[in-house]
C-alpha cells in the first residue's frame, strides 16, 4: 500500500501525548472503513484522526460537484484512487435544466492529472462530459481501470473510442470511446441512459487485439451497429468477463454464440429478444442459457415475446435481479417467467403486465425487495382509453399481499386510491424509498374524489424507516404536515403539483431533520415558505424549486443571510425579473461558480 | 354533409364526432363500407391524413407530446424536444392568443380568456392555491372543442386557483363527450421519466399497437399520424425515409386498413393481398392531404418545405 509521499513528521511529540499508536498504523487500521459517512466522522474525532483519514482515504465521493472545488479536494486528500461525482440536479433528467449547465468534468480531470497520477476508477452521474475530456482521461492516466457514466451527456461514441483504444487497463467500460489504442488495464466500461451522439459502433473494434482485462461491458443504451465479430473476439479473450450488456442491436442468434464464450457470466443484458429462429437455432439459444448458471441480474429483453422467453428459465434459477423494463410482457408471460426465480429480491417491469402481472408478483416472489413499474405509454400516445391501461391500485396491493419485505418501490398508475396505499404499507412496513406516480398531475382518490394525503399520511407513519418519498396526486398541506411529523429518516423528497400554501413546505423543512434533498416543481409555496428553511439547507445538500411562487427577491434575501450557500437563479429567457422561474440552493465551500452560464445567476 | 374544410377547425363537427364514437365502438378495427361512404361524405377536413394532433379538431385525440413535424420524443442534442411541445389541444386557430411558450417548456399554452397570465412558461395545472402570476387560463375550454380543448389532467378546472377539486378521471369526460380519447396536456418532465427511456418506449410497441416501422438506428424521428376516422394512431419514424413520396406512400399503406376491408388481425394491411389500383381509389381518390401542424401550431400541407 503505497502512499503518497508522507507528510513532515513535525508533531511526534504531540502524537505521543494525543494518541496511544503512530498515525501510520491509524492509517492501516483506517483503511477499511469504506463508507464515506463514516470516514467523516472519523475525520471529525480529533486533528490527528483527520490527518490519518485523510492520508489513508483511496475513494471520494462529491455529491455535488459544485460543492467543492477540485482544488481543494486534492488538497485535503492525496491519495485517491477512484472517485464518484454526481453534477447537475436530479430534474435535469427530466429537462428542466437548460443545456449547458455546467458541470463538466473536464476541469476535475485537469487537477486530477497532476495530483492524481494513478487514478484508477471514475464513476459521473448527471455531469457533462466531451470527447475531448475523454479522450485527455484516456491519456492522463495509465493506470486508469474502471469508467462509468450515468445520465451523461455530451460525448459521443467517439470519445468512447478513446477510452477503448488506450486504457490498456480497463475492466469497466461503461463508455465507449475509441480513438488511440493505449488502454491498458481497463476493466470495466459501464455506460448507462447517456444523452450522447451514437455515431457507429466501430469503438469495439478500438479494443487491441492484446487487451484482456475487461471484466464489465456494458453499452445496452447504444443504439448502433456493432461490429459482432469484433464483440466475439473481445469476449472471448477477456476470460474475466462477469458483466456483460449488449444493445438492442444483438441478435438472439449472435447472444447465443456470445453465452457459449462466457459461461461465467453474472450479469446478462440481452440484445432484441424477438428474431426468427429454426428449431436448431433454438435448441441452440436453449443450450446457451442453460450454462449460464451464475447469473444473478438479467435485463434487456427488448422486444421480448412469449416464442422466446421460455429458453431463459433454465439461467433463471439464481437470479436476485430482473430487468424486465423494455420488454413490453403481458400478463401472462410475467405469470409464466416468475415462478423460475425463487430468489428474485428486484424486479423492474413495465406497466404491460398489468394487475394481473402484479398479482403473479406477488403469488410467486416472497423474497421480493424492490419492485419498479415503469409505464410503457407515459404520454397517453397510442393508446385507445380504456383498454390497458397499466396498474392500478389492484395490482400495488397485490403485490404488497405476497410481498412482505418490500423495501423500494417506484410505481406508476393512473389510479390510485387512499385505502389502496394504505394497506400496501400496512402489509409492508419496512420501505425506504416509496416512489409513487400518479400520472395525471393533481389526481384526487378516483373512487372518494378526496385529496391523496391519507395515503401519504399512512405511509410516513407506518414507514418509520423510511428515507426517500416521491409524492404524487392531489395533495394539500395535510400531506406536508404528515411528513414534517412523522417522516424523520426522511432524506430525499420530491414534490410536483402538490400543497395548498407556503405552510406545507414549512412543515417538511420543520420537521424533516435528516433532509438532504428536497425537489420541487410547480407547487404554490413561495418565499415564506423558501426562507422558513433559512438554517436548514446549510445541512442539506441541495434545494430545487421550479415553478412555485418564489421570487427574486426572496432569493436575494436567503443569498444574503447565508453567504455559505450558493443560491442560483435560473433564467431562461427575460420575462419578468420579479418571479425566480427555476431556483437551486446548495451549500459550498467553494464559493460561488466560477462557470457560470449566462442563464445561471448566483446571487 | 360536407363540410367545409381545411381550414375551420374550429367548431368541428359534432357529426365527425359521432362518426367517431361509433368507429370507436365498433369492435372491428376495419371499417365497414357503409361508414366508407360516411367518410367520403364526412368532412372533406377528415380526409387529412394528420400528421400530429388535430388539436382543436374534430377528432380528439390523445394529445402526443409535441406532434409536430419537427420532432417529438426525439429531443435535440440538448435534451429539449426539437419542434415545440406545445400543440396541444388548443390546436390550430386557437381562440388562444399565443401564451404559447417558446421555449417549449410548456406543452401546454395558457390563454383563453380567464386570467390569462402570458407569463412564460404558463402552468396548466394549478394546483389549487395557484403559482402565483402564472396562467391557469390554458386550463379553459377553448370553447367549442368538444372536450379536447382542455386537455389537462383536469377536465375543468376553474381558472382561479381555489381549492376546488373538480378534477373528473379522465374516463368520465370522454363519454361525456361522446369523444376519442381526449387529449391530454403535456407538461415538461412529466411524468418524471428519463429521456433515454423515452425514447425507447417510442420504438418499443406496447402491445395494442403496431409495430412501428422503422429501424432504432441512431436517432429516430418518429412522429404520431392521425387520419380522420380512425379509431387509433400510427407512429412514423421519419428518418427511414428520405422524401415525400416515400412518407406519402408508407402512410398509404399504413392507414389502409381503415378504408379497405381487408387488415391482418392486428390492423396492419397484408402484405400480399393489398390491391395497388383499390388503394388508390379509395385513397385518391377520397382526396386524402397530408398535412402537420408546425411550431407555430400552424396546420402546414406537407411538401412545401424541402424534405431535408
Amino acid at each position: 500500500m503505497e502512499m503518497a509521499s508522507r507528510r513532515k513528521n513535525d508533531s511526534v511529540e504531540d502524537e505521543k501525548q494525543l494518541s496511544p499508536f503512530p498515525d501510520e498504523v491509524l492509517e492501516r487500521v483506517l483503511v477499511f472503513v469504506k463508507s464515506h459517512r463514516d470516514r467523516s466522522s472519523v475525520s471529525l474525532v480529533c486533528k490527528d484522526w483527520y490527518s490519518a483519514e485523510r492520508w489513508s482515504r483511496t475513494h471520494v465521493f462529491i455529491g455535488n460537484c459544485y460543492s467543492v472545488s477540485p482544488e481543494i479536494l486534492v488538497r485535503r486528500f492525496p491519495n485517491i484512487r477512484s472517485v464518484t461525482l454526481k453534477g447537475k440536479p436530479r430534474f435535469s433528467d427530466f429537462n428542466l435544466v437548460p443545456p449547458n449547465w455546467g458541470a463538466d468534468i473536464h476541469e476535475w480531470l485537469a487537477v486530477f492529472a497532476s495530483a492524481y497520477p494513478f487514478l484508477e476508477e471514475l464513476r459521473l452521474k448527471r455531469m457533462t462530459v466531451t470527447d475531448e475530456s475523454l479522450e485527455f482521461l484516456a491519456q492522463s492516466f495509465p493506470k486508469f481501470k474502471a469508467l462509468s457514466l450515468v445520465s451523461c451527456d455530451g460525448f459521443s461514441t467517439d470519445g468512447l473510442a478513446a477510452i477503448a483504444t488506450h486504457c490498456k487497463n480497463l475492466s469497466n467500460a461503461t463508455l465507449n470511446m475509441v480513438y488511440s489504442l493505449r488502454i491498458r488495464n481497463l476493466t470495466e466500461l459501464d455506460i448507462q441512459e447517456n444523452d450522447m451522439d451514437d455515431l457507429g459502433g466501430r469503438w469495439l473494434s478500438c479494443f487491441p487485439e492484446k487487451f484482456t482485462s475487461l471484466e464489465i461491458l456494458n453499452f445496452a443504451n447504444l443504439n448502433s451497429e456493432v461490429n459482432f465479430d469484433a464483440l466475439e473476439r473481445l469476449v472471448t479473450r477477456c476470460k474475466s468477463l462477469k458483466v456483460l450488456k449488449v444493445n438492442r442491436n444483438v441478435t438472439l442468434e449472435q447472444l447465443s454464440r456470445l453465452l457459449m464464450r462466457v459461461p461465467t457470466l453474472t450479469e446478462l443484458g440481452t440484445g432484441s429478444f424477438s428474431q426468427e429462429l429454426t428449431l436448431r437455432q433454438y435448441a441452440e439459444l436453449e443450450n446457451a442459457f442453460n450454462t449460464c448458471k451464475n447469473l444473478h441480474t438479467l435485463s434487456g429483453l427488448w422486444e421480448a415475446t412469449s416464442l422466446y422467453l421460455a429458453a431463459l428459465y433454465p439461467a433463471c434459477t439464481n437470479l436476485t435481479f430482473l430487468n424486465l423494463s423494455y420488454a413490453a410482457l403481458q400478463s401472462g408471460e410475467l405469470a409464466k417467467l416468475l415462478p423460475n426465480c425463487p430468489h428474485l429480491r428486484r424486479l423492474w417491469v413495465l406497466d404491460t403486465v398489468e394487475d394481473n402481472g402484479l398479482e403473479a408478483v406477488g403469488l410467486s416472489c416472497p423474497l421480493l425487495e424492490e419492485l419498479r413499474v415503469f409505464p410503457s405509454d407515459p404520454f397517453d400516445q397510442d393508446m385507445i382509453l380504456g383498454v390497458g391501461d397499466g396498474v392500478t391500485e389492484s395490482g400495488f396491493i397485490a403485490v404488497s399481499r405476497g410481498c412482505h419485505n418490500l423495501r423500494y418501490v417506484l410505481y406508476f398508475c393512473r389510479q390510485m386510491t387512499n385505502t389502496a396505499v394504505a394497506t400496501v404499507v400496512q402489509n409492508c412496513p419496512d420501505f425506504t424509498h416509496f416512489r409513487l406516480c400518479i400520472m395525471k398531475p393533481c389526481q384526487p382518490d378516483y373512487l372518494t374524489n378526496e385529496p391523496m394525503d391519507e395515503a401519504f399520511g399512512s405511509v410516513v407513519k407506518t414507514c418509520t424507516k423510511l428515507q426517500r418519498l416521491a409524492v404524487s396526486g392531489l395533495l394539500t398541506d395535510l400531506t406536508f404536515e404528515y411528513i414534517g411529523r412523522y417522516a424523520k429518516n426522511l432524506e430525499t423528497l420530491s414534490v410536483a403539483f402538490a400543497g395548498s400554501s407556503d405552510r406545507g413546505m414549512e412543515c417538511v423543512l420543520g420537521g424533516c431533520a435528516k433532509l438532504r434533498k428536497l425537489e420541487i416543481r410547480d407547487c404554490p409555496f413561495g418565499n415564506v415558505a423558501l426562507l422558513s428553511g433559512l438554517e436548514k439547507y446549510e445541512s442539506m445538500r441541495s434545494l430545487w424549486m421550479s415553478a412555485c411562487k418564489v421570487t427574486m427577491n426572496g432569493c436575494r434575501l436567503l443569498a444574503r443571510e447565508m453567504p455559505r450557500l450558493n443560491v442560483e437563479v435560473i433564467k431562461e429567457d427575460d420575462s419578468d425579473d420579479i418571479q425566480a422561474e427555476k431556483v437551486y440552493i446548495y451549500r459550498s465551500v467553494a464559493g460561488r461558480r466560477r462557470d457560470a452560464p449566462p442563464f445561471v445567476q448566483t446571487l | 354533409m360536407s363540410r367545409p374544410l381545411e381550414h375551420d377547425y374550429i367548431g368541428l363537427s359534432e357529426v365527425s364526432t359521432i362518426e367517431n364514437s361509433e368507429k370507436i365502438s365498433s369492435s372491428s378495427s376495419t371499417v365497414s363500407t357503409e361508414e366508407n361512404e360516411n367518410n367520403n361524405v364526412l368532412n372533406l377536413k377528415e380526409t387529412e391524413l394528420r400528421l400530429g394532433l388535430p388539436g382543436s379538431e374534430s377528432f380528439e385525440r390523445k394529445a402526443g407530446f409535441g406532434v409536430s413535424l419537427s420532432g417529438r420524443v426525439v429531443e435535440d442534442k440538448n435534451g429539449y424536444p426539437l419542434g415545440a411541445v406545445k400543440n396541444f389541444v388548443s390546436g390550430a386557430k386557437r381562440g388562444f392568443s399565443d401564451a404559447i411558450d417558446d421555449s417549449g417548456k410548456w406543452g401546454f399554452s395558457g390563454g383563453g380568456g380567464s386570467e390569462v397570465d402570458l407569463a412564460k412558461g404558463a402552468v396548466l395545472f394549478s394546483p389549487r392555491g395557484g403559482n402565483g402570476g402564472k396562467s391557469h387560463g390554458g386550463l379553459e375550454n377553448n370553447g367549442q372543442q368538444l372536450g379536447l380543448a382542455s386537455p389537462a389532467m383536469k377536465d375543468s378546472v376553474p381558472p382561479s386557483p381555489k381549492p376546488v377539486q373538480e378534477k373528473k378521471p379522465q374516463i368520465p369526460a370522454i363519454n361525456d363527450h361522446g369523444n376519442a380519447p381526449v387529449a391530454k396536456a403535456q407538461v415538461v418532465g412529466w411524468p418524471p421519466i428519463r429521456s433515454f427511456r423515452k425514447n425507447t418506449m417510442a420504438t418499443n410497441p406496447a402491445k395494442n399497437s403496431d409495430d412501428v416501422e422503422g429501424k432504432s438506428g441512431s436517432g429516430c424521428l418518429y412522429v404520431k399520424v392521425s387520419m380522420d376516422g380512425a379509431p387509433y394512431l400510427r407512429k412514423v419514424d421519419l428518418k427511414i425515409y428520405s422524401n415525400y413520396m416515400e412518407l406519402s406512400s408508407a402512410l398509404e399503406k399504413m392507414f389502409s386498413c381503415f378504408r379497405i376491408g381487408q387488415c391482418g388481425s392486428h390492423g396492419v394491411p397484408g402484405r400480399d393481398g393489398l390491391n395497388e389500383s383499390r388503394l388508390m381509389d379509395l385513397l385518391h381518390g377520397s382526396e386524402y392531404v397530408l398535412t402537420y401542424e408546425d411550431k407555430d401550431g400552424d396546420w402546414m400541407l406537407v411538401g412545401d418545405v424541402p424534405w431535408e
